[in-house]
């Protein structure tokens, strides 16, 4: 086996165009996730338009002032606000991709507010205006989530302080106490202390007399409202936010879209190089006409079988080595995980070598090896891509099956959680992979029966 | 000695070979002839243990150099470095001088450096033939050796090999190879042997000697219903 590898890998490099080719693609594989991850920003940008001006921001509620600039800074916290003067500038930005939205605070929003607080007006809630650009699917996508999810997160602020206020003054109707209202104080008694006083003066009336049994009627009502105003602030609490949200993860770990981005370059590069190499190397001892004189007691069929998933298997994971270095020169990775990672890379490396020299054992030369390998390897990968959810039950319970008969998914799994260490852990898709190495293996070495 | 006793094979439903013995003595130089898909590269393969037999069985010495019809040699090593890989995985007891002996022999030494691809149909049959040597083989079994040379190649390969004295059993589809370089035919049609004999012989089972050799192995197969 030594001599037929120390050749393969000669041949390898007399073949510049062919190594060029592999190199390059693992390099320019690298590359490219190199920029798109170093280019990436932490938050999208997006244009933003201030039409209600920097002294026209504050509304009141009950007496209190606040600033809407406030509950505005809730919308930045996860997107860039690139400032423009006018809706105009700001479509243009946006038509141009200069930023992947547009975010349009009206010139009424705080007046509406406003009214809306106050119960006044023409009822209509204040609206902000969001615009995209829907040329791209992924970033109108992304950038409708992340608005969405910073304005439900304003309202809640808002909600939070319109609570705050009705919850106090619902305090001084229970207990009493100063109460503010267009530049007056007033003093409020309370329905407890009203209670008090009436039940004191009714104290004081002859027993069945009709004052006495009028006043116990207020008694009782002013009872029954200080009852029931007590649990007034947790309903409101509540109906500020009415569900509360348990995140758990079921299936799959927590991983950073770019970790995520990083593992399926590093499956995709592995598996191109190793499944093209397994099944031109193979193809390439037919075309030669070499198969014939090697199993004729040179070396046994299993023998080729093994070397050539070796073969394709070093190949793939040095090249794969290379793009991860390249990467590692712009992302941060945590170095600690290596020996996980280059066990993930070594095993999927060997499992797509298997499913190359599989491939190569059913076609007679290179040309249809190579044609077969990459028309089989770019559905894998599609395949294995799938969400669950994105199609009905029963086809997604095909597509898991057909994935799992290729190491596309398993590696992207083992890749993946080596690089995040999350659950379910790289066992399983470790074992997956052996499995589908001697599946694999086991299917070349039945396929290399019909060659002599 | 090489030969074969009732030896047969089939290919699922189609017979490739049928009932086919003959020996080959030392130092004999055999010709299989016959007409294409007669069973001529199945015999070989048989012989050469490249497949298994359906019946019969094979007699054949382990040292037994088999040479396929198309060069079995890589275009991308150069001629020493394919003598040498095949050196090595036959096992043979001193690579290095084995090689230095083939490039003698075949007279390639100023072209050992070269990449195969780059080398002649003629130089890369003799490189081909070359590993079939390596191991010092008894017998060398060659599939249509000159079948993809122009005929000064042919001419320079046949000298090669006349000047081995190694047993050889060749295929050929050129008869006047036969006649010129084999002490001895076989003639196959449709997958029996149908003669055994010299030149001379199959010239004299069609009862006229004074028509070309080709002309009598064509009347010879005539007569026979092929």
């Amino acid at each position: 086996m030594r001599w037929l590898l120390q050749k393969d890998l000669r041949i390898l490099r007399r073949s510049p165009l062919l190594v060029g080719l592999l190199v390059a693609y693992a390099v320019g594989v690298g590359l490219a996730v190199a920029v798109a991850l170093d280019d990436t920003p932490d938050k999208p940008r997006v244009a933003f338009v201030n039409e209600v001006g920097d002294d026209g921001g504050e509304f009141s509620v009950g007496g209190q002032t606040f600033d809407a600039a406030s509950y505005a800074g809730e919308l930045f916290k996860s997107i860039e606000p690139v400032p423009v003067d006018t809706r105009q500038e700001a479509v243009e930005l946006v038509r141009r991709g200069e930023v992947l939205g547009a975010l349009i605070v009206p010139e009424d929003v705080v007046d509406r507010l406003q009214d809306t607080i106050n119960l006044a007006g023409s009822g209509e809630r204040p609206t902000l205006e969001v615009l995209y650009n829907a040329e791209d699917p992924l970033k109108t996508a992304e950038v409708q989530s992340r608005i969405d999810a910073r304005l439900a997160d304003a309202n809640k602020a808002l909600s939070d302080q319109l609570t705050k206020v009705a919850a106090g003054y619902l305090d001084i109707l229970l207990r009493g106490g100063e109460f503010s209202i267009l530049g007056r104080q007033f003093t409020v008694l309370g329905l407890q202390n009203t209670e008090r006083i009436l039940r004191a003066v009714a104290a004081d009336l002859p027993r069945g007399s009709g004052d006495r049994q009028a006043l116990e009627r207020i008694i009782r009502f002013a009872s029954l409202a200080v009852s029931n105003l007590d649990i007034a602030r947790p309903v409101l609490q509540t109906v500020g936010t009415p569900l509360a949200v348990k995140q758990t993860i079921v299936q799959g770990a927590d991983t950073p879209l770019e970790d995520f981005f990083l593992a399926i370059a590093v499956t995709l590069s592995l598996m191109f190089v190793a499944v093209l190499l397994g099944a031109g190397m193979l193809a390439l001892e037919r075309e030669e006409h070499t198969f014939g004189r090697l199993v004729r007691g040179l070396a046994s069929r299993t023998t080729l079988v093994v070397e050539k998933v070796l073969l394709a298997a070093l190949c793939a994971g040095a090249a794969t080595v290379l793009m991860t270095i390249v990467v590692a020169l712009v992302y941060e990775l945590d170095w600690a995980r290596a020996p996980l990672w280059l066990l993930a890379i070594a095993v999927a490396a060997i499992a797509f070598g298997a499913m190359g020299v599989a491939i190569g054992a059913l076609a007679r030369d290179v040309r249809a090896a190579s044609l077969l390998a990459f028309l089989l390897a770019l559905p894998v990968a599609f395949l294995a891509l799938i969400p669950s959810g994105a199609v009905s039950a029963s086809l997604y319970d095909v597509v898991s099956v057909v994935s799992a008969l290729f190491p596309f998914d398993p590696a992207l799994d083992a890749a993946n959680n080596a690089l995040t260490g999350g659950e379910p852990g790289m066992a399983g898709p470790l074992a997956h992979l052996a499995a589908l190495v001697a599946g694999h293996g086991v299917l070349a070495r039945l396929a290399l029966r019909r060659f002599g | 000695m090489i030969g074969a006793e009732g030896l047969g094979k089939r290919f699922g439903e189609r017979t490739a070979l049928r009932d086919v013995t003959f020996a080959v003595h030392p130092g004999e130089r055999v010709a299989v002839i016959g007409p294409n898909g007669a069973g001529k590269t199945t015999l070989l393969s048989l012989l050469g243990g490249v497949l298994p037999p359906s019946d019969g069985r094979v007699q054949a010495p382990a040292a037994l150099g088999w040479v396929p019809q198309q060069p079995a040699v890589y275009r991308k090593l150069s001629v020493r470095e394919n003598l040498e890989l095949f050196a090595r995985l036959e096992g043979v007891g001193e690579p290095d001088a084995a090689v230095e002996r083939m490039l003698d022999q075949t007279g390639l030494r100023d072209r050992a450096g070269d990449e195969l691809g780059r080398l002649s149909g003629g130089n890369q049959q003799r490189v081909n033939i070359a590993v079939g040597l390596l191991s010092d083989p008894e017998v060398l079994l060659l599939d249509e050796p000159s079948s993809s040379l122009d005929p000064l190649q042919r001419a320079r390969l046949w000298e090669f090999l006349d000047a081995m004295r190694t047993t050889i059993l060749f295929t050929t589809h050129e008869v006047s190879e036969a006649e010129r370089h084999a002490d001895r035919v076989l003639v196959l049609a449709d997958g029996d042997l149908v003669f055994t004999g010299s030149p001379g012989e199959l010239h004299r089972a069609v009862g006229d000697e004074s028509e070309g050799f080709e002309a009598a192995f064509v009347r010879f197969l005539r007569e026979r219903g092929h």
